[in-house]
Parts: structure tokens; sequence; C-alpha cells
């Protein structure tokens, strides 16, 4: 079965339900329900949206917008609105027809800044907080999604990137623990600590690798083995050997990116951080970059899409697997020590909260590309910080709905303008000679 | 003619398998710029000995020398560098990549790490334009038709500077056209002094192209044949082992009451475009009709929407006096509709399911063969041991996964499940691609039995040979339309070829692709 649209034979082709037109239908129902709501909205209240320093004392603010909630929120309502029926209907001219799906951008890129507006109706809210929050969270996210692509892309399934996390922020943070009383200085301890998660990361990729390549164990299998083993191990070395750092370690120090840290607002907000975020653009890059121009990401797309393709071209498929899962690996441990040594300074049980199947999840929505996940992962951490910011702030109705809100635009406007993921063909797959 | 020195010599190569001789001791020999046909029945080893060639496969006894040297082929990399290149039977391309970086990977042309796809870009182009392969190095795989998708497996052996060709059935997947531009190409490398095996079960194709034969049956050499002096009967026999008949014999048809008409059927493509475009047909029961036309023309749509796996856009078609549009596949097959699949592999077996599963995977709920909610393996089994032997599916093992059979024995599976459960009308898409003579035979012979028997008889097919030979009336379809029927006694090879091309009465059809 191919196609699920179906018109009856009865007759001419006619109403089609379409991907665009469902999306036009949401819209409306959207809409209608912005419009509606903005007329509750006392119409004197007034959201400042202001672009400020996070540092307390001096706060040199670069500009202060006043949003008169309810009328934006009228003309935002309309906007959705007009475009869903333009949506909806089908219109001939091709001219049209490209200004209609402009507008459906267009109310895509709205929809996240009305949130926050409508959300803080009466208040003002500092911009500049909710972009570096959510970038700061998003950090494990994003490298997270990463690990998941140099996995994937070679075809070997890794639902074990929790596992993986877990294990480097318990062992990072072990190690800073046991090294910090040496006499060594802070900077190297810490840095040592990060290496520590990283490579056990890898170590634990070569479990994964060794399980579901050599012995070919359902890779499902072999994540799941590794996540439970995760949860029971660290726990057990958090109870054994960590139980006095109840106080916690110094966390990773900030890093001042030279010249851009000197930039107003943004350069203390974003290019001064602490060094795993900024790690995340590095991965960022660097996964991009290997994935689509050198040797290795061709070979490793191809052993993820057709093994024995490239197997007949002379390419170690298996060779190819073991050494992208063990990068994936520690790309994760390096998302993992974002908790304990960065974050936190401190490990508990279960810490990374399910952080590593969010990361999967923004790596499928990104649909396997370093950018897309990157920018998913960012959704996620907007999501999250979103929902700190409104407790915060104090709106009437449980904070969650809001949260939940741009999950679900983002569920529409990728299953309207992107479609289905596809994964790459052999994942999951064992590769067996002959 | 004189002897062209050897560039390729296998001695005494055994391969075995758990319970199999793939391979008995084989020996062969290609001459420098020749072309050496390798024939056989589906299973007699072909594939096997030339993945040895090629280093997919260890044998277990013998030797290759290359140019004269023994050689040891660890890997297809070995091979690669011995100059020896493979064109698979199913292709070896990653269908999300482009033309470049299907043809550059494992062979990549880079600075550093990084790739250098405008260099290797270049290249293509450069072999294309020498060798007339035809292909644009920024399409995606995906996105190309199988003539060009070989095309783009011929330039990956060139790209590697192969000398030594191996074609493993390149035509069974590609129309009589595509067919004939492979061809040209073959002799434009043969010229350039490419050396080249080709491996097919077209005795036709055989015979017209290559310089020596050699027939393998059952893991061994049968025998050697000179083209000059065979014939398409010789070489058959000599494949299957005894006297095949080519010719199919049939009476005349004496058609019975209508048993499927087809009212100006509309069918959109998997891109939504139309198909087929009002489509009128009549079928009785007792003949059968072919429907001839190159692939692509809306045959396959058709296909679909017949036996309910495609939606209908408008018009309807009635079988056994009713109305049958958008059934869904159950109440047609309920209807005694049998269906044998273009894509043997995609539609028409589960490769995962034993063989003996596979037979039933239409019947299975009946009261046969479960008991209301448990199946019953015993007469599954029972079933199957009946169907293996009468339709000679080889190896006759009915717990073996479909999947694992070749080509031929699958559709053996399939044409043994369909024929054998009492259908009335009977919807043959492909039913002989890629299969060899002594298969061919058979499942002719079983499709001139069924109309004998009063079945009505669809037959689609792209071999235009395969249509002339069996059906009672010739359809063309050309362009979702059909623009002609007529009946066999009219139909010649000439007349059908024109209007497939769109020519009627000596009048080009208006429209473009």
């Amino acid at each position: 079965m191919r196609t699920s649209s179906k018109s009856k034979a009865s007759g001419r082709p006619g109403f089609k339900l379409t991907r665009i037109r469902i999306i036009a239908m949401v819209l409306l129902v959207l809409g209608a329900f912005i419009f509606l709501g903005a007329g509750g909205i006392d119409s004197d209240l007034v959201t400042t949206l202001t672009f400020e320093t996070i540092s307390a004392g001096e706060t040199p603010s670069v500009g202060n917008i006043d949003v008169p909630t309810s009328s934006y929120l009228r003309v935002i309502g309309l906007l959705f609105l007009i475009t869903g029926i333009l949506n909806l209907v089908e219109l001939r001219a091709q001219r049209w027809r490209r200004a209609s799906l402009g507008l459906l951008v267009l109310c895509g890129a709205l929809f996240i800044p009305s949130v926050i507006i409508a959300a803080a109706a009466g208040n003002e809210t500092n911009m500049t907080t909710i972009v570096a929050e959510s970038l700061r969270l998003a950090t494990p996210l994003a490298i997270g999604a990463m690990a998941g692509i140099w996995c994937e892309r070679a075809g070997v399934v890794n639902i074990a990137i929790e596992g993986m996390m877990l294990f480097a922020a318990c062992f990072g943070f072990t190690t800073l623990f046991y090294l910090r009383n040496t006499g060594l200085p802070l900077e190297t301890a810490q840095l040592l600590a990060v290496l520590v998660a990283v490579l056990s990361g890898g170590l634990i990729a070569l479990l994964h690798g060794w399980l579901s390549i050599t012995f070919r164990t359902d890779q499902i299998v072999s994540g799941t083995v590794i996540n439970i083993l995760a949860v029971g191990v660290t726990s057990f070395v958090r109870r054994e050997y960590l139980l006095s750092t109840e106080a916690g370690a110094a966390k990773l120090g900030n890093i001042s990116i030279p010249i851009l840290s000197d930039l107003p607002v943004i350069g203390e907000a974003i290019f001064t951080n602490q060094p795993i975020f900024f790690m995340m653009f590095v991965m960022l890059a660097f996964t991009h970059i290997v994935m689509f121009y050198t040797r290795w990401g061709l070979r490793t797309r191809a052993v993820g899409e057709h093994p024995h393709a490239a197997d007949t071209l002379g390419i170690n498929v298996n060779r190819t697997r073991w050494t992208n899962v063990w990068i994936s690996g520690m790309v994760a441990g390096m998302a993992g020590a974002w908790f304990s040594l960065e974050a936190t300074g401190s490990f508990n049980d279960g810490m990374t909260r399910g952080a590593g199947f969010i990361a999967l999840a923004a790596m499928i929505f990104g649909k396997w590309t370093p950018i897309g996940a990157f920018g998913a992962a960012l959704l996620f951490g907007f999501s999250d910080s979103l929902g700190i910011r409104l407790q915060m702030v104090g709106v009437g109705f449980p904070v969650q709905f809001l949260q939940m809100v741009p999950y679900a635009v983002t569920l529409v406007v990728l299953a309207g303008f992107i479609g289905r993921a596809s994964p790459p063909r052999a994942v999951g797959q064992p590769y067996v000679k002959e | 003619m004189i002897e062209a020195a050897p560039v390729l010599e296998v001695r005494g190569i055994s391969k075995r398998f758990p319970g199999v001789l793939a391979n008995d001791n084989i020996n062969l020999t290609l001459r420098k710029g020749q072309v050496l046909g390798l024939l056989g029945e589906n299973g007699a080893g072909k594939s096997t000995l030339m993945n040895m060639i090629y280093g997919l496969y260890k044998p277990d006894e013998g030797q290759i020398l290359v140019n004269g040297q023994a050689v040891e082929i660890a890997g297809p990399k070995d091979a690669i560098e011995l100059g020896i290149g493979m064109v698979h039977q199913h292709f070896q391309l990653v269908d999300v990549l482009t033309v470049t970086e299907n043809v550059m990977l494992g062979n990549e042309n880079v600075s550093g790490p990084f790739l250098r796809r405008d260099r290797a870009r270049r290249e293509i182009l450069e072999l294309s334009g020498e060798y007339g392969l035809d292909v644009d190095p920024d399409a995606l795989i995906a996105d190309l038709p199988v003539g060009v998708q070989q095309r783009v497996e011929i330039i990956k052996a060139l790209y590697r500077h192969a000398d030594i060709l191996i074609l493993d059935e390149p035509t069974a997947v590609l129309t009589p056209q595509e067919a004939r531009g492979l061809f040209k190409i073959m002799h434009t490398l043969l010229e350039k002094g490419v050396s080249i095996i080709f491996i097919s079960h077209k005795l036709k194709e055989v015979l017209e192209i290559c310089d020596d034969v050699v027939v393998l049956r059952r893991g061994a050499v049968a025998g050697h044949a000179d083209p000059a002096r065979s014939t398409e009967a010789s070489l058959a026999s000599l494949m299957v082992g005894r006297d095949v008949i080519l010719e199919v014999e049939k009476a005349a048809a004496t058609p019975g009451d209508e048993i499927l008409n087809i009212v100006n059927l509309h069918v959109h493509d998997d891109r939504g475009l139309p198909a087929v475009e009002g489509v009128n047909l009549g079928l009785q029961r007792g003949e059968i009709l072919g429907i001839a036309g190159v692939q692509g023309n809306g045959q396959t749509e058709l296909v679909e929407a017949l036996t309910g796996m495609r939606p209908v856009d408008d018009g309807r078609f009635i079988i056994k006096g009713e109305d049958m549009t958008d059934s869904p596949p159950r109440r047609v097959i309920e209807k005694g509709v049998g269906h044998v699949p273009e894509d043997r592999q995609r539609d028409g077996l589960v490769a995962g399911f034993t063989v003996m599963h596979n037979l039933v995977l239409c019947t299975y709920y009946r009261d046969d063969f479960s008991n209301i909610i448990v199946v019953d393996d015993r007469a599954i089994a029972d079933n199957a041991h009946q169907l293996v032997e009468q339709y000679d599916v080889r190896p006759p093992i009915i717990n073996n996964p479909a999947g694992g059979l070749s080509g031929g024995n699958q559709q053996k599976v399939i044409v043994a499940r369909e024929f054998s459960r009492g259908v009335d009308l009977l919807i043959a898409s492909q039913p002989t691609r890629g299969l060899d003579v002594g298969s061919i035979e058979f499942i002719h012979k079983q499709i001139i039995r069924m109309r004998d028997a009063g079945a009505g008889i669809l037959l689609v097919s792209s071999e235009l040979d395969e249509v002339l030979s069996l059906s009672d009336r010739v359809a063309v379809m050309f362009e979702g339309q059909i623009i002609d029927i007529l009946p066999i006694d009219e139909a010649d090879k000439d007349t059908v070829g024109l209007r497939m091309a769109g020519v009627r009465d000596d009048v080009q059809i208006e429209g473009g692709t």
C-alpha cells in the first residue's frame, strides 16, 4: 500500500488531504484559539522584551521592546487564520502558492516568540536569558545527538547514549574527586576528569561494539544492557566511594572567547561560558564536516546504507563500524561530563535523567543530520528553559501546557515540510559476509 | 581466428557450501578483448564462480591466473588491484549518494582527509565521454532508472582501471532498448581492450555478442560452444541437459465468457502523476491477452489497480460480473484472481519466511490450513511438499527461508502458490524475468495449462518474444493507454515494435514523455 489518500472511484479527483492541508487545518484551529484567547487578555497589558546582560549589578540594556500583548496576539491569530485558509484552498497560480507557503514559514518562525509574549503578559522578560539558557540546557542533548549520528550513520543503533553518559558522568567525577586533594592544580585535575569521562564513554562503546558487531547481538538489546548496567554500576560506585561528596566539587570554570566576549550583551551571555558548552559547537562542526566532506564520512554513510556495496569496493565494513561506535561513545562521554563536571560539580544517581533518549529523539528529529539534530536539541533546550522561566514568572495555569507547545508545533511543521524521517537503511542490521 | 593472449584463467576451481557442491573443478579462459559467455541455469554456480574471481568468496581448491600469473584474491580490494571489475546482478549502489560519490567510494579522490568531488566528477565525465556512458555525475542514484544505474556500475569499474569486466546477468533488468544500448557500450569497451565475462541465460544475446561460450550445469562445466556454430536449441540442451522446446506449443484458443472487463480506468503512480489514462480492455476465459509495451508506460500501475494494491482514480473494472474497483487484495484473491507480481522480492514473497509458509501466504486463513485461530503447520507442510515437487523448486527443502533461493526458484514458489489454488483469472507480470530457459519453458507450459483449463490470463511482459509466443491477442500499451489490440496472427514483431514506440498507422501519437 503506497498511497493513503484515496479518492473515491466515483468521479473527478476531489478534495485530497495533502500534508499541507493538514497543517493548514492545524493552523486554523491554532489561529482561532489564539485570536479568541487574546480577547480574554486585558487590552492594557504590555509585554516588555528586554535584551540585557544576565549578571545582576549593572544592566546595560541594549533596548526594550514593548509589545501590547492583546493586540499582538490578535494580529498573530489573524495571520494564522489567513495562512491556514490560503493553504487549505489549492491556489492555482504558482506565485500565489509560493506566497502562501512563505506565510506558513513565517507563522512557524513567529510561533516561539509568541509563546513567550503570551506567557509573560503584563511583565518584563529578558530575552537574553532565555536564549542563553536554551543554549546551555541544549548542550548535553546536542552533543548526545552527535554521538547518535556517529553511530547510526554507520549502521549501528545506539540507544546506549544514556548509559554511556551516565558512566562518563560518574567516572569523570570520581576522577576529579580523587585528584582534587593530590596537589594537582584544579584546572589540570578537571581536564583529566573530562578526559576520563570521554574515555570511559569510549570504553562502554567498545562493549556495545563487541556485543553488536562481533557477536551480532541485537543492537537494541545490547544498548539496553548497557543502560541498565550503567544505572547499577554508577550508583554502586557512588555509594561505595563518593558518599562523602555531597558538598560537591568545583565546576568547570568559564572561558572567554577573545574579542567576541567583548560584544555587548551576547558577549557575556554566550561567548563567556564553560568549556563543554563551547565543545557543543566544535562537535557540531566536526561531525558535519567529517560526515559530508571527508573520505571517512563517505565510507561511514555507505556502510550505514548499503554495507554490501561498500564491501564490494574493498571497504572493511565492520572495522568502519567499530571505529564509529567508539567515536560515538567518546562523544557521548563528553556529554556525560557536562552533567557532573560542568553543570553541577557533583554526581547523583541517574543524573542524566533520560537526556540520552532525548538526544536520540533530537537526532531523529534532525533526520540524522548534525545541523538538524542541533536545531532539534535547541528546541528541546528552549522548552526546558521556558518551563523554568514560566515557573519563575508564575502563570495562571500549569506550565507544562506552554512547555508542550513548541514540541507540538515542531511536530506538525516537521511532518508537513520535511516529511518522513528515513534512517540509514542498514541501521540495526549486523553485517555478515557471504 | 587468431588466439589472443589469455588475461584470466580459472583452473580446477571448486567451492562447497554446506550441503552443496556449488562449483566442481571448473576451468575457463578469458582472452584479451573478447567476450566470454557464461551460460547456466539458475543455481548452476555462475554467480559463485564470479564471486570467487572478485574475491567475495574463497575457493576451496584451484587456481586463478591473471595475465598468466597465479594470484591470490583475498578480497574485492585485491581483485580491483588486479584490474578486475564486476557489475553485480543486484547493483551495489548506495541510493542516497550521488553518482560521483558512488563511483569514488572506496577509491576516493582526496586531498588530506577531504573529498575532492570536483576531480572525481571530471574523471567520470571523461570516462562517460570516452565510452559513451551517458550519466549525470550529480544525480542521486535513487532517481535514476536501472539502465542508467548499470552505466554507473560500469563507470565504477572503469574508474578503478578495470580491464577485466564481469557482467552478472546485465540484461535481466533491462528493457530490450536498454539492452541494445548496453551492447553498444560493450563493443566500445572491447575496442578499448577490455575483456568481458558475460553471464546470461538469454541464449539469443549470448549467441550475438560472445566470442566463446562456457556452459555450466549443476556446478560443473557442461561444455564449450562456439557461438558461430551453435544455435539456441543446442545451447539450451547443453544448459539443461536435455532437449528443450523453445517454441511454445499450444492449441488455438477457445474463448468463453468474459471474465474481466476494464472500463475507462485511470490510475496514478507513486508520484501522483497519471499513469493509466483511460484503459478499456476485455478478457475472456480460455484466452491469453498479452500486454506489450516498454516498461514504465503504465503496465505496473494497471496491474496494481486490478489486484487491489493501488487506488483507482476513475473508471472501473468488473471481474466475473462483479464490480471489483478499489476492492482490498483479500477480496480480489477470494474472487479467484491469481497474481504473479512484477517485483517478486517486494510484492511476491516474504523473504524471511520459509518456503512452506510463503506457499500459503494468501490461503493460510482458509479451513484447509488453520483451525479457528491456530495455523495447521502439518497441513501447510503437506501442501508445500506436494507443490515443491510438482513445480520443481530447488533445493526442495520447505523449511528454508524463501529469500535464500535463487531468483528462478523464488519465482517457482510464487507460481506454485498462485497457480495451485484454482484461479479463474491470472494476472502475470513479467512472469519469467531473469529466469533460465528450463524455468521459462516450465512456466510457459503452466500458463498454457491454466488457459486450457478455462482461466483468463492477462500477461504483462516487456519481453516481446514472450508476449508474441504465448498470447492469443496482443494489446500494446503506450503512455498509459492501449493504443492497439491485435489478434496474434496479425501481431508480428515489427508492427508491435512500432506500436510500442507510439507509432500507429504510420502516424506518431501526440504527446511527450
